[in-house]
């Protein structure tokens, strides 16, 4: 299964500032092990809000444009990772192995395609029994 | 307090999945026995298990069972004195070596891409049969336990343990040494690696709606062994190329079933339900394994062959001429009658019917396809294009009772009947 795990932005993230020289190379060290172990599959960080833009929608037709920066800094999404586990407690373990000093970080979870387990369809199930009969009727 | 315990479990669980394989391969290198070291590393989950629920996931759980496992190896040691001095010797080295404590973690840790490498060369040791190997990679660099290997191979719990024990043995019996193996070896070992994870994915990808969700999950279990094995031998092209492949292939698991769960031909897929993500990732790899010394192994000259279907943004775009270019690649190394007709489907694409007729008429003796609807379709597709339409019917409707898939027979039957 798949998780993306969301950081929220900070003031300085919203200030363009960057992460210090050793807080870097701690996440990179980091994001090497997710890398090695098979978990990443993609990650970003993403820039201040002030370089960002919003679109509201208000029916079919209206749209408006609302240019960054955004006031509720702790709400922002500063960066994010797809990562890919075995079940959430995995995704837990290694986040908390993560280089954050403060703040919370979020976990969800992506939905997966359907295509097996118990989302069987009549259509598919039918067939599922049709086949069992025939792979029995062969024996 | 119950919710708390079961909430620790799977939270001990998941370190398990973290941390098992390193484990069990720093182990091995210290006593030398993939099956005692996967012993002491359970012993430690076991501990781990008693203790943790009381007092809480320690901070750095994959130091604390390494830790503890190593106590345990030391103690086994000493109370099995009569057994070898050489163990004695073990033991000795492993308490020297603890003697100087922080420096040990760090040593385990410089050197862990290297055990891993080693566990997966010894998992797949060419002295083992294949299930075999399979079944003991899923289970040491996996983490999966017996039960789950045993339900996605459909197979009764007990013959797969009986199967671990049996190659485990064999492996110490054979004293099978714990190294990454060198030079002309090294090539041949690692191609059977590349085997095993490839065998795991295509049990997965082959799996049918209503299996065990434990069946699909072998895809993912596949990707991310072939993403850790890129991560330790990230300049191997053929590694770079069966990550490239898997990630590909599993970039239209989305895509190739339909919603009563009856497979969709690759041309006829919605591209849109791809997995655009997963085909960046298996592009990124297959450029990886051009840069290191170039994609023309097996695995690289397939997954070259799945990138150029997956850059068609709709299926006319396909660059059929370079299909038929790696396809005659990929015959010349690894022949196959499958191998050969999907050549002469690519060159029928690139170069016109005829050309791919001529392949395909070469073909029809061939015993192994005389039952392979695959045949008669492709040969009835191409007769119906250069104008032979009632060749083209016949074999459309062979191709028809050939076939096990409704849709497919339905498909072909009205091909024939159109003629």
């Amino acid at each position: 299964m798949r998780f993306m795990v969301i950081v929220k932005a900070n003031k300085d993230s919203e200030a363009g500032v960057l992460p210090d020289q050793e807080i870097l190379t701690e996440m990179g060290k980091f994001n090497e092990e997710l890398v090695k172990a098979g978990v990443m599959l993609a990650g970003e960080g993403l820039q201040a809000s002030s370089k960002g833009a919003r679109v509201r929608f208000e029916g079919p037709k209206k749209r408006t444009v609302i240019d960054g920066p955004f006031a509720e800094t702790k709400e922002l999404v500063a960066g994010f990772w797809l990562w890919q586990v075995k079940s959430k407690e995995e995704a837990i373990e290694w986040l908390k192995r993560a280089p954050f000093q403060e703040g919370e970080v979020e976990i969800r979870q992506v939905f997966e395609t359907e295509d097996f387990g118990a989302e069987l369809t009549p259509e598919a199930r039918q067939r599922e029994e049709r086949l069992r009969e025939q792979i029995a009727g062969r024996k | 307090m119950a919710v708390a315990a079961t909430d620790t479990h799977r939270a001990i669980e998941a370190v398990w999945r973290i941390e098992s394989a390193r484990l069990i391969a720093g182990l091995t290198r210290i006593v030398r026995d993939v099956g005692l070291a996967e012993d002491l590393a359970q012993d430690a989950l076991v501990a781990a298990l008693e203790r943790w629920p009381a007092s809480g996931v320690p901070d750095n759980p994959g130091a604390w069972l390494m830790a503890s496992a190593k106590n345990r190896a030391i103690d086994r040691l000493r109370r099995q004195k009569r057994l070898e001095r050489k163990h004695e010797e073990l033991g000795r080295e492993i308490e020297t070596r603890q003697a100087g404590a922080p420096g040990l973690d760090d040593a385990i840790d410089d050197d862990v891409g290297d055990d891993l490498l080693r566990l997966m060369f010894l998992s797949c040791h060419p002295i083992l049969p294949t299930e075999s190997r399979v079944a003991l990679t899923l289970r040491l660099l996996g983490g999966l336990k017996t039960e789950e290997i045993a339900r996605a191979f459909l197979q009764p719990e007990p013959t797969l343990a009986q199967r671990l024990v049996r190659a485990k043995r064999t492996l110490a019996e054979a004293r099978v040494p714990f190294e990454v193996p060198r030079g002309e070896e090294r090539n041949a070992r690692l191609d059977s690696v590349l085997e095993v994870i490839y065998l795991i994915f295509n049990e997965g990808y082959a799996a049918t709606a209503g299996d065990d969700w434990m069946r699909p999950a072998l895809c993912e279990e596949a990707l991310r062994l072939g993403r850790i094995l890129a991560g330790l031998a990230p300049e191997e092209p053929e590694v770079q190329g069966l990550v490239a492949l898997m990630e590909i292939q599993a970039s239209r698991i989305r895509a190739r079933v339909d919603p009563s769960g009856e497979p969709i031909l690759l041309l006829d897929q919605d591209r849109s339900r791809w997995d655009h993500m997963l085909i960046g990732r298996g592009l990124q790899a297959l450029e990886r394994a051009e840069r290191s010394g170039g994609a023309t192994g097996p695995y690289a000259l397939q997954a070259g062959i799945a990138a150029c279907h997956a850059r068609a943004r709709v299926a006319s775009e396909t660059d059929w001429a370079r299909i038929a270019g790696l396809y005659d690649a990929l015959a010349g190394l690894r022949p196959s009658p499958v191998v050969e007709l999907n050549r002469a489907v690519a060159h029928g694409m690139a170069f016109g019917p005829e050309a791919g007729l001529r392949l395909v008429d070469a073909l029809v003796p061939e015993p192994s396809l005389r039952k392979y609807h695959l045949l008669p379709a492709a040969r009835g597709d191409l007769l119906e294009k250069v104008g032979r339409f009632g060749e083209a019917r016949e074999e459309f409707m062979r191709a028809a009772s050939l076939t096990r898939n409704e849709r497919e027979r339905r498909v072909l039957l009205g091909r024939a009947g159109r003629l």
